[in-house]
């Protein structure tokens, strides 16, 4: 055997140790576009959020003094239109969501097909349900609280709880997913200080978070 | 200390062999299947490198069922993962002599 040929099989004998036990078909370039969704959504949702609190003042500037708040028409008509922007956020979320997974799941077929690994699998499958356990939980979690009126919860208790998935979904792929897990737990944490600025962590941990991630994954494995 | 290729495990000369050898060292267990698509080989061929590594007791297998599939996973005893490490050893010592040469 020659030098040379050692250290092929070397190579080989590495590489397959990874391939068996490592989902390594994660593009870097999803992790880009879903932070660049998030933050489009966030930017979205911040106009909405503030258009209706000029809305809601100029409103209130036109109520009469000593009038009962509650059964005022310009109190009802403050009131639906609350509800309709609480279920505008939730359906601008829910489209970040689903672009990000149909984005993540397009690139990384493609990212399988060339690496020689199968997208469905022993790997992928541990990797689904470990990632998907602290998320469906968190994602319930949520939906919970909302339904009982705490939104306050939504920011701190999405970042956690998807940290949390990142971490133990890093065990079956790249390293570097572990770490973005950890930051967003962290920043999960420190929104839950900061009442009130859960869009702006949210911004911070889905959008910017992901596409520091995502560009240095890109560089380090996709090409 | 000369090290020889004599010194290198028979039983990992063939190439499918050491390969799943490394897939095991790295994975708890691993299904007779996955094993297959991973290495790209066919049944017949990965079926008779196995046998000759549970005959070297190098790995175990499990039997069992999934609904009414047989579902078969190996799994590297003691023995098999010490001797894969000192085969890859001996491979590294090997380079490094032919590099003092």
């Amino acid at each position: 055997m020659e030098e040379k040929e050692i250290h092929d099989e070397l190579t080989a004998i590495r590489g397959l140790m990874e391939r068996s036990s490592k989902f390594i078909s994660l593009s870097g370039l999803s992790g880009i576009l879903a932070g660049v969704y998030a933050l489009i959504g966030a930017g979205i949702a911040f106009k909405l959020i503030s258009d209706f609190h000029s809305f809601t003042e100029t409103l209130y500037n036109k109520l009469v003094p000593n009038e009962q708040i509650t059964t005022s028409p310009v109190f009802l008509s403050v009131h639906s239109d609350y509800t309709n922007l609480t279920k505008q956020l939730f359906i601008i979320a829910l489209i970040v969501l689903i672009l990000s997974i149909t984005t993540a799941f397009i690139l990384s077929r493609r990212q399988a097909k060339r690496k020689g690994q199968a997208l469905w699998g022993k790997i992928s499958q541990s990797l689904l349900f470990h990632m998907a356990t602290p998320l469906i939980t968190g994602g319930l979690l949520v939906l919970i609280f909302v339904s009982r009126g705490y939104y306050g919860i939504i920011a701190p208790c999405s970042l956690i709880f998807y940290g949390l998935s990142l971490v133990s979904a890093g065990n079956f792929t790249f390293n570097m997913v572990k770490y973005l897990g950890l930051f967003e737990i962290l920043l999960g944490l420190i929104a839950a200080c900061f009442p009130g600025y859960g869009l702006l962590f949210w911004a911070f941990g889905f959008g910017v978070l992901h596409i520091i991630y995502g560009s240095m994954m890109y560089l380090k494995y996709d090409r | 200390m000369k090290i020889s290729f004599d010194k290198l495990d028979k039983a990992f000369e063939s190439r499918v062999r050491l390969q799943i050898m490394s897939v095991l060292a790295a994975n708890d267990r691993y299904d007779f299947n996955s094993l297959k698509e991973l290495l790209d080989i066919t049944d017949g061929n990965l079926a008779s490198h196995l046998k000759a590594l549970e005959k070297e007791e190098y790995i175990t297998v499990h039997k069992s069922f999934l609904g009414r599939k047989p579902n078969t996973n190996y799994e590297a005893t003691l023995k098999g993962k010490t001797a894969f490490k000192e085969h890859l050893n001996t491979l590294e010592q090997l380079i490094k002599q032919q590099k003092t040469k």
